[in-house]
């Protein structure tokens, strides 16, 4: 194969200049910032800083208050990656089975992607207001007086409510194509072979999607950890204080609410591993994906 | 007996178009049934209302003496080969060929034995543990037919299951699947484009064309008395030569040679075989002959009779060139269609 060549060695690095000077202030220069200040402890009032070493980590370890953001945290995560993948399959089988009108459903299933995560956790808000929220109401009528803000379990539900809905139709949309790239004649086959439509679905469909969803589950997990900071921000309106939060969004009350920047970075720090083992863990599994044909 | 009946069977597909006009008849226990027709012609839909993916929308289907109109593909009885194997891809060929079995619930062992048994039968025995993705197309054909072998069916059907395959292999499978459909007995409905797999498989043949049933007969009346100029033209590599003409007091004549007697009077259509035409000396009807085709074991001329088109098939002892040569036709070797409609007369 034929190699296109510069002929200069300068226009190059020109064209790479924008992306990289991006790269370089929004994230590396944080990341090096942070992980240099996750060894100082900050004045609050901005009078300097001491040198720490570890001690903003071993205090985030040893804190209780850490380890039950980290643990709701794992549950939220789990949660709602369960529930975002579950639902979505489901509907991608339904939709997939439906012949009339497919189009129609398939639009307004995806009209949910396109609205913004705090906008999602606004809606979740509306629908959870205390006195006249349509879901606070529905709780009612159960003998539920139902809190957003208050309760800790109202608010978590609510906010895994929000981010389940936001998720779905990304899930749905990848579903939905994987189950109809499965050959019609494979499906034929097992028509034949089982009798029990179930038994077809666990033993011949869901494998067959096992590809999508070990992607979709990474894809999904990120999305739990990170992305919903805009939805647990509008459920709980910048008052954590009983209310849940995720460690996303424990790093910012404190760095910006507690002003405790130390703290703040060695957290930050801690997730950008997080992040990387995630990453690496996606990407090799990207590599080895299986390929059936 | 009959094993499988179709009593004014006819499909119309939910959009409006019929794809097989009603019609009746029966294949009988271990017979070996080929439908071919040209694509598009509703073979595929008239295998797949049998198998059961495909709704019956007039009529009734019974196999094995059992109306099946409104049973599922999986209690049917059946075993299907499907053009593209349709083999399980994240399944190994043990558990491809033993998925139905499973399925209904045989004991471990008895489906162990069944698979090696077919196995064996099918030189897969070094494959068994392979996923589908790793063997040869020739090998994944071996497991669909594997598959279908182990349920012990009381029909087994065929859609173009050999049309994947290259000339030679598919040869060599075409006289495999016979083969084991002789010694298992199993009746088959096996469905191909291709005239030479059907006329080579067959114990009968049905021809198909539009949606409708042109003939049913063994390869030997389907070749020798087509039962339209449809099938004539069909059936056959080269095909028939036909050719319009008019039959007068008692005879027919082509290109002015008197070719022979009919009952017929007025327009016919008059078919001849490629080999049914004899190079003679003597003989009444002129053709022009423009390429001569060498094929090793005969030739084929190809010519004109009058303003027709037509092919003769000779031996390769024969010293063909181009220019003017004069024929006969082997006597009863004429079929005579109506001119309009096309059928035989
Ligand atoms: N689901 C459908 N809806 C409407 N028309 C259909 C449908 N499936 C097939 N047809 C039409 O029915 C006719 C017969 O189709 P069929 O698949 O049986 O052809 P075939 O004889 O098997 O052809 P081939 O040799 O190409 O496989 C075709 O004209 C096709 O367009
Ligand atoms: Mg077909």
């Amino acid at each position: 194969m034929k190699r296109a060549g510069f002929s200069t060695p300068w226009l190059p690095v020109l064209l790479l200049v924008p992306q990289l000077a991006i790269i370089a202030i929004f994230f590396y220069w944080p990341a090096i910032v942070a992980l240099h200040s996750s060894f100082y402890l900050q004045d609050p009032f901005g009078f300097g800083s001491t040198f720490v070493g570890l001690e903003n980590y071993t205090h985030l370890l040893g804190s209780a208050e850490y380890r039950r953001v980290a643990v709701f945290t794992l549950t939220f995560t789990l949660l709602v990656t369960f529930f975002s993948l579950a639902l979505a399959l489901l509907l991608a089988v339904k939709a997939d089975k439906v012949l009339r009108g497919a189009k129609t459903y398939r639009t307004l299933l995806m009209w949910v992607y396109a609205v913004a995560p705090p906008v999602a956790g606004f809606i979740a808000v509306i629908l959870f207001n205390q006195s006249w929220g349509p879901l606070t109401e529905l709780f009612g009528l159960f003998g539920h007086t139902y809190m957003v803000g208050v309760n800790f379990n109202d608010t978590a539900f609510a906010m895994i409510l929000a981010s389940v809905w936001k998720q779905v139709p990304v899930n749905f949309i990848f579903f939905l194509s994987a189950l109809q790239s499965i050959p019609r004649s494979v499906r034929e086959a097992a028509l034949i072979d089982n009798r029990s439509a179930s038994g077809r679905f666990w033993d011949v469909t869901f494998p067959l999607l096992a590809p999508t969803g070990f992607f979709l589950l990474i894809i999904n997990i990120t999305y739990a950890l990170f992305e919903t900071f805009g939805i647990v921000d509008t459920v709980v309106k910048g008052e954590p204080g009983n209310n849940p939060m995720t460690l996303v969004y424990k790093v910012y009350v404190d760095g910006f609410r507690g002003n405790d920047l130390g703290g703040s970075s060695a957290q930050s720090v801690i997730l950008m591993v997080l992040v990387l083992a995630l990453t690496i863990f996606q990407f090799r599994l990207l590599e080895r994906r299986i390929h059936y044909t | 007996m009959a094993q499988v009946r179709f009593s004014n069977i006819g499909k119309t597909y939910p959009n409006g178009f019929e794809a097989l006009k009603p019609t009746d008849f029966e294949i009988q226990q271990g017979e070996f049934a080929v439908l071919v027709g040209p694509s598009g012609c509703g073979k595929s839909t008239l295998l797949r209302m049998v198998a059961g993916l495909e709704e019956i929308t007039s009529g009734e289907l019974s196999i094995a003496g059992r109306i099946v109109n409104a049973i599922d593909p999986a209690d049917r009885d059946i075993a299907m080969v499907f053009q593209n194997y349709a083999l399980y891809p994240h399944m190994s060929v043990r558990k491809n060929i033993g998925y139905g079995l499973k399925n209904r619930g045989l004991p471990k062992t008895e489906i162990a034995r069944k698979v090696d048994e077919a196995a064996a039968l099918l030189n897969l025995g070094d494959h068994l543990d392979s996923k589908p993705s790793q063997l040869s197309g020739g090998q994944r054909q071996r497991v669909a037919m594997g598959r279908a072998i182990v349920r012990d069916p009381a029909l087994f059907l065929f859609d173009e299951p050999l049309s994947n395959l290259d000339a030679k292999l598919r040869h060599q499978m075409r006289i495999e699947i016979k083969a084991l459909q002789r010694r298992l007995g199993v009746t088959s409905v096996y469905v191909t484009h291709d005239q030479v797999e059907a006329m080579t498989m067959a114990d009968r043949i049905i021809v198909m064309n539009a949606g409708r049933i042109e003939q049913i007969g063994t390869p030997a009346e389907v070749y020798h008395e087509p039962a339209s100029t449809f099938v004539a033209s069909f059936m056959g590599a080269p095909p028939m030569n036909l050719m319009r003409t008019r039959a007068e007091a008692g005879q027919l004549h082509l290109n002015g040679g008197a070719l022979c007697e009919t009952e017929h009077e007025g327009e016919v259509v008059v078919g001849v075989r490629p080999e049914d035409f004899l190079p003679d000396p003597d003989g009444a009807i002129s053709m022009q002959v423009d390429i001569v085709e060498e094929l090793g074991g005969h030739r084929l001329l190809h010519g004109q009779i009058g303003d027709d088109t037509v092919t003769v098939h000779v031996s390769n002892e024969f010293a063909a060139e181009t220019g003017p040569l004069d024929l006969s036709v082997k006597p009863g070797a004429v079929c005579v269609f109506d001119a309009e409609e096309g059928h035989r007369i």
